[in-house]
């Protein structure tokens, strides 16, 4: 009975892991600027690409991970200066934009890199309750995905960073009267959502096969989150991905893992016919 | 008669004038005058290129003149292409037939965008979250396809094969006195051109009627729509449904073209491709569109000889560069740019 119980909570942290790690820099973003990030998959790719060459180069690796969530938050920062803060007036526009750099990345790195490229295996053993073995690993990630989402409360809460970026993102203009430098907030969102990318590729670089249009495996998990999550990413970003990791959860085990994808994508259809600003704009408008 | 067809000119469309009319009934001719002299084949091919431009005028009609950004048009297409496979195989369609299967499965699809868009325009999603669940959808749908493989996977007698794609469906064909005419090459061709004008002529018609006028106003501002009166809800769904079968029409069509479809024509980069077509030739107005569309097609295929890969680099790149430094779309601005060195009447505000 114990070994049965576990095992629904496993499926549920794996799956509440995965949304959040795939989630949380796409929400950041777009809580921050209004835009959504269409590059998003190839800033997870991006994550995935370095902590695989590093280890291969005798990183260990946690490194290896540092580095891939480093280099995606890098490169998201200099996209940041050079072409999106363009487009924070036309939030339309700037998915086309990022859409048109993912185009350019998958297909750059599909030249270059080739199509397929040697995986590293994953670490950390498993371990029994019995009848059932889990993978370690797998708890390794619902503890990021926690971590993650305590690094943000503590970021936006406790820091005076968090503090600029609130007010940022509450009245932009307000802000920038009183002295913010909004094009630095933004700047550093940006590169943090970017980082949030890449660390999620890092994360779950070990579990995969390399190819390099992996990004797409990330992002309908990802979109849908945070369609269904809103702007916040703390009060929205979470309880959605709870929600959506108990449909899609059981709808695994029930019926394997492309039902359950298309059945988290009609709860999620049915969802916003209820709530349209997701979950935290309906929590902003019943605490007003 | 004659009010009627006043509305094919009008404030909504760019070339109005008789120096248009003339330039359009000799861009006509020539169409009709191309397959004379070329191998039915190439002519089949040259259809091939027409297929797509009703997605992209759908696409136009949507995000264009209504304001509504959907990003999928493919997930339609595909619907409607598998749909004509699924039905056409069942009914071992023939003759008129398979010109029924192709309405019905166009059908299938408008019913499906029909349920889409009630649930995402009724709980009044607009905006950047209307692209990403439809985006959503599309990927969604793509990875379905894509582990259909096993043959239990199947309706009927047709079967989906997963990554491999359905086959096996019978082409178009048109019933004729006795014999009916297969639809390939220069008659297919044809049939296409003539669709496709009666498409083209009828947006016009319809953007520039009353209908049109309360789509813009939609588009310039939703809340000032809604408070004049209208139940912009409606109009939005309408316009939703209309532009996706559209999109469905260009799916159904391709599969019987080429008596394939995979679940690749869903996915990525397939499913950017409407996208860069529609706001790279500017996307509201409708000739830009389709005559931007047939320029990008044309180009890309001649790209694709050569690589794939930089050809898609090339279309990311030319979003880009468009939405960057020419928002309104290449083949607008030209137009608007010949218009101004000219001195001509403006006949319409430019986009803000």
């Amino acid at each position: 009975m114990f070994a049965e119980l576990f095992s629904i909570a496993f499926q549920f942290a794996d799956v509440f892991a995965f949304l959040i790690l795939s989630a949380a820099g796409l929400a950041i973003i777009f809580g921050m600027m209004g835009i959504i990030n269409m590059a998003h998959g190839e800033f997870i790719t991006c994550g995935i690409y370095v902590t695989v060459i590093g280890v291969q180069h005798g990183l260990p690796l946690p490194v290896a991970q540092a580095c891939g969530a480093l280099s995606a938050g890098l490169i998201g920062v200099v996209l940041e200066r050079t072409i999106i803060y363009r487009l924070y007036d036309r939030p339309l526009d700037s998915i086309l934009a990022t859409w048109g750099i993912s185009l350019i990345v998958t297909q750059g790195m599909l030249v270059t890199l080739g199509s397929s490229w040697p995986g590293i295996g994953t670490p950390a053993g498993s371990f029994e309750v019995a009848p059932y073995t889990f993978s370690t690993y797998r708890i390794a990630l619902f503890v990021a995905a926690v971590v993650v989402m305590i690094g943000i409360y503590l970021l936006f809460m406790h820091t005076s960073f968090g503090t600029l970026a609130r007010a940022t993102m509450q009245n932009a203009q307000m802000a920038r009267a009183l002295g913010v430098r909004t094009p630095r907030i933004y700047a550093m969102s940006f590169g943090i959502g970017a980082a949030l990318a890449g660390l999620c590729g890092a994360m779950y670089a070990p579990t995969m096969t390399l190819i390099p249009t992996m990004g797409v495996t990330f992002i309908v998990e990802a979109f849908v989150t945070v369609v269904v999550g809103g702007s916040n990413v703390l009060l929205g970003t979470v309880p959605a991905a709870a929600v959506l990791s108990v449909i899609r959860s059981s709808l695994n085990a029930w019926q394997g893992q492309i039902i359950g994808q298309i059945g988290m994508l009609i709860a999620v259809i049915l969802v916003i016919r209820v709530l349209p600003e997701g979950v935290s704009g309906w929590m902003a408008r019943r605490t007003r | 008669m004659l009010q009627l067809l006043g509305n094919l000119n009008g404030p909504q469309t760019i070339g109005n004038g008789r120096a248009f009319w003339i330039g359009f009934a000799v861009v006509l001719a020539l169409a009709i005058a191309y397959p004379l002299g070329f191998d039915p084949y190439d002519v089949g091919n040259a259809a091939y290129f027409l297929i797509w431009i009703f997605a992209a005028l759908g696409l136009s009609l949507m995000w264009g003149y209504t304001g509504i950004l959907s990003f999928g048009q493919m997930a339609f297409f595909g619907i409607a292409g598998y749909g004509y496979g699924v039905i056409s195989i069942n009914l071992s369609a023939t003759g008129g037939m398979t010109l029924l299967a192709l309405a019905a499965a166009v059908a299938v699809a408008a019913l499906f965008a029909a349920v889409l868009g009630y649930f995402m325009i009724y709980g009044r999603v607009g905006g950047v979250f209307f692209g990403i669940v439809t985006f959503a959808t599309t990927l969604a749908l793509a990875a379905f396809m894509g582990q259909t493989a096993g043959p239990e996977w199947a309706i009927g007698r047709a079967r989906f094969n997963g990554y491999n794609g359905m086959g096996g469906m019978p082409p178009l064909e048109l019933p004729w006195f006795g014999e009916p005419v297969l639809l390939e090459g220069t008659v297919l061709y044809y049939s296409i051109l003539a669709l496709l004008l009666v498409v083209y002529l009828g947006l016009r018609w319809l953007v520039n009627g009353r209908f049109g006028n309360v789509l813009v106003a939609i588009r310039e501002d939703p809340l000032r729509a809604e408070l004049l009166g209208y139940d912009i809800r409606k109009y939005q769904l309408a316009v939703f449904v209309l532009g996706s079968s559209l999109a469905a029409l260009s799916g159904g069509l391709y599969t019987a073209w080429g008596q394939f479809i995979t679940p690749a024509v869903m996915g990525l980069p397939s499913a950017a491709m409407p996208i860069i077509w529609v706001a790279f030739s500017g996307r509201a107005d409708l000739t830009a569109t389709l005559v931007g569309t047939f320029v990008l097609l044309l180009s890309f295929q001649a790209l694709t000889v050569y690589s794939q890969q930089y050809a898609l680099i090339l279309m990311g790149a030319l979003l880009l560069i468009t939405v960057l430094f020419v928002p309104s779309g290449f083949v607008s601005g030209i137009s608007q740019w010949l218009r101004r060195s000219h001195g001509g009447i403006r006949t319409r505000e430019s986009l803000s």
